[in-house]
């Protein structure tokens, strides 16, 4: 036993990982439950997380770590944070007591049970000898030489039911869950997706999306109608409950026709103020 | 594998054996690379793209407008920095932050080439292997959807968070199919570690065809086709590039979920998604392409495997697989997000599932029956592969013969080829819809859209006689048969 005692030793880096990530970790934990905010008390538990797939990459398990960080981090707390996103952004926790005195038992209770927890584990495991992961798996050379060896031969050996039956216990509860949320459709009585594309080109007055207004260079508003290409505005780009506006026309040149209607913008608007009049105008209608 | 070969490839055991000096090295040479990387990756997407469009792209600043996306670079960092009023702010600055990080991190296990000497020193050229080194690369991906999620979310805004939330469906079911695309390298390579997978595509994957010996290809893109083409479908979506590119959808939701950031954070944004681009196109070279391994050509020569060399091979293969995503953006239209979903999951995730289970199947067997994986792949994956192609050849004719038809038809000049049943019309409720439109030519017979029939084209001021374009002549609309003149006065 001393032999193994003596081997297991902590180093500098992995005594100053501790005591820094040690107390982030706890920071994390903290702030998880005293966070106003339904999103920050998730992120205070992702640094918790990460903390701890920290831990377990320097205490020589680094494939707990990746799957620590790649399961539970990255994919467990999105689903959280997914959720809590919905929930909307301003929604903090309410801070009236519903239950008087709810708040100085729940912290008594809280406390008492780490305590409890805490002073449990440190009895148990007082004057346990120390073996270190190394010896827990074989040793170097052993009947395996590595962590992702070892765990993978205990899963799948020793551990093999268990490992069924948890993947088991897995699949029934997303099935389960998706029967609850499943809302069972008779079959053809909801269109798809090309059946409503289909009848909204053949039947609709206007298949495809309206015009914009004419925020172009001379407006900047939506009351400001888009223009057809001879220059009467159209219609279908008038904004609902605004009034359309008549914007400025184009410099020099004036206006011909005055306000709207098929002949305003003809003219010589836009060509004149380009030099150019010729061939415009008249010539079209 | 060769002598050669074998001293130069690093092992697990070369790592974590470096002088400080040599590390700080390492990170300051990974930094810049992936930073130089992204300067390159934007101009080289800007300018290829443009040449698929046939533009000029970029061609103002540096030579050949080569250094345009250094002078963007430095525009962004001096723009206003604007905090939205309704932003969480402690989250909305953290959230650029968390996206870059990881980015970087997971470079770190890439290798890059074999042990070189820097200043005397012998060291492998990567910053750092593990026993799980590629799971480093995935936990990196893991951590970067934080970064796009709490964008969105911290932004107070509502197409950020509509990004935002795209963002995190789509990253998690995506890593999934990526994940389990990379699964069967592990199995054939019988290690996690980057630099381990280079040493197992090194060749030796001796064929017997018929009494003719040759050395068959040995990289998993030829071995392990099925995964290669999952792992490239699932980083398409995983870095969110067109077509996958849902949370940034800018005709959907503007900018998605960076709209409301500006200068640096909306710069790091930028940063993490192209250096994402290179990481998962470097991890693409090295599990499937061979790592920096020269490729079949070059590895006639002796030395191609040895010195800095190999930095050439590993570098070009990145630039290809760069020129892979930007040749998807420059074609694909960009999916809806209930196909995208369903194709995740209901044809990505079940594909990877059984071809793990059949390549598992084929490594026991092989191992059984001591069949070299080259035979296994000659004798069983190519009669397979070929039975699978065929079946869905004809699967996929089958499905698309209406619109085979319908087309068909089309060229041949039937308007309303398939449906000669009127589906009742589909009307929105009465309030939002805004006035028909009463200049213009109603819709055609035809049901499709199809241009007005009498556009007439204006002259061009340009032009200095003023010849009227075609005036009063009919435009074409593209269709073979002649078009049916417009019955009705546009204007009413």
């Amino acid at each position: 036993m001393t032999d193994v005692l003596a081997a297991v030793e902590i180093g500098t880096g992995e005594a100053v990982t501790f005591w820094v990530l040690g107390p982030i970790a706890l920071a994390g934990a903290l702030g998880m439950v005293f966070a106003r905010n339904a999103v920050h008390s998730a992120l205070f538990l992702v640094n918790t997380m990460l903390a701890l797939g920290v831990f377990y990459v320097v205490q020589e398990a680094p494939f707990l770590g990746a799957v620590q960080i790649i399961v539970y981090t990255g994919a467990i707390m999105i689903l959280f944070l997914f959720v809590l996103m919905l929930v909307g952004r301003d929604s903090s926790d309410s801070v009236v007591e519903t239950l008087r005195g709810q708040r100085v038992a729940a912290t008594v209770l809280g406390v008492g049970f780490a305590g409890l927890v805490g002073a449990g584990i440190a009895r148990a495991t007082q004057d346990l000898p120390v073996a270190g992961l190394e010896a827990v798996q074989g040793g170097a050379g052993g009947a395996a030489d590595g962590n992702i060896e070892a765990i993978a031969r205990l899963l799948f050996t020793r551990y093999l039911p268990a490992f069924e039956v948890t993947s088991a216990l897995l699949i029934t509860a997303a099935v389960g869950a998706m029967v609850l949320a499943h809302i069972e459709r008779e079959p053809g009585s909801r269109q798809t997706q090309k059946e409503l594309s289909r009848a909204r080109f053949l039947t609709s007055e206007h298949p495809q999306t309206l015009p914009g207004p004419g925020i172009y260079a001379r407006a900047n508003s939506i009351a400001a109608p888009g223009r057809l290409p001879d220059g009467s505005p159209s219609e279908a780009s008038f904004a609902t409950g605004v009034e359309p506006q008549v914007v400025d026309e184009l410099p020099p040149g004036g206006h011909s026709g005055g306000g709207w209607g098929p002949g305003a913008g003809r003219g010589d608007g836009p060509d004149g103020a380009l030099g150019t009049t010729r061939g415009t105008g008249g010539e079209l209608r | 594998m060769s002598v050669l070969a074998a001293t130069d490839q690093p092992t697990l055991e070369d790592f974590g054996t470096d002088v400080w000096w040599i590390v700080v090295i390492k990170v300051v040479g990974v930094f810049g690379v992936l930073v130089v990387m992204t300067l390159f990756a934007i101009v080289f997407e800007r300018k290829v793209v443009a040449r698929m469009q046939q533009r000029s792209g970029p061609n103002r600043v540096g030579p050949r407008g080569y250094l345009q996306s250094l002078a963007d670079g430095l525009k962004l960092a001096f723009k206003e920095d604007v905090m939205p009023a309704m932003a969480d702010k402690p989250v909305y600055f953290i959230a650029p932050v968390v996206a870059t990080i990881p980015a970087f991190l997971a470079f770190s296990v890439i290798p890059l080439g074999p042990e070189v000497s820097i200043f005397g020193q012998q060291t492998p050229l990567q910053l750092i292997d593990a026993p799980i080194g590629v799971l480093i690369v995935l936990a990196c991906s893991a951590m970067g959807v934080y970064g796009i999620v709490l964008g969105g979310w911290a932004s107070g805004s509502t197409y950020p968070l509509l990004g935002g939330l795209r963002s995190a469906a789509q990253m998690v079911s995506y890593e999934i199919a990526m994940g389990l695309s990379i699964v069967a390298v592990f199995l054939y390579a019988g290690t996690m570690s980057t630099s381990e997978i280079v040493a197992a595509q090194a060749g030796g994957n001796e064929l017997d065809f018929f009494g003719l010996t040759f050395q068959g290809p040995s990289w998993y893109a030829v071995l392990l086709p099925v995964s290669f083409v999952i792992y490239v479908i699932a980083v398409v979506g995983e870095t969110n590039r067109a077509p996958f590119d849902l949370p940034e959808a800018e005709s959907e939701l503007v900018g998605g979920f960076h709209t409301e950031y500006s200068s640096l954070k909306f710069a790091l944004f930028f940063l993490a998604e192209y250096v994402n681009m290179v990481t998962v196109s470097a991890l693409a070279a090295t599990l499937f392409l061979g790592g920096w391994r020269a490729p079949w050509p070059i590895s006639v020569w002796d030395g191609a495997n040895t010195g800095w060399w190999p930095l050439l091979w590993f570098a070009g293969k990145v630039v290809a697989a760069l020129f892979v995503f930007i040749w998807l953006r420059g074609t694909l239209p960009r999916l809806r997000y209930d196909q995208f979903m369903r194709f995740g999951w209901k044809v990505l995730v079940p594909t990877a599932l059984v071809w793990i289970l059949a390549v598992a199947t084929m490594r026991t067997v092989s191992r059984e029956y001591d069949l070299s994986s080259g035979e296994v792949a000659l004798y069983v994956g190519v009669p397979i592969a070929a039975v699978v192609l065929g079946v869905l050849l004809v699967a996929s004719r089958r499905a698309n013969r209406d619109t085979r038809i319908a087309a068909l038809n089309a060229a041949a000049g039937s308007i309303n080829p398939t449906e000669p049943e009127v589906l009742p019309p589909v009307r929105t409720a009465g309030a939002r819809r805004r006035p028909a439109q009463r200049s213009g030519p109603a819709r055609a017979e035809g049901g499709f859209p199809i241009p007005p029939m009498d556009l007439v084209v204006p002259p061009s001021p340009r032009l200095g006689d003023g010849e009227p374009v075609a005036a009063g002549s009919v435009v074409s609309t593209g269709r073979r048969s002649r078009p049916t003149p417009a019955t009705e006065e546009p204007d009413a």
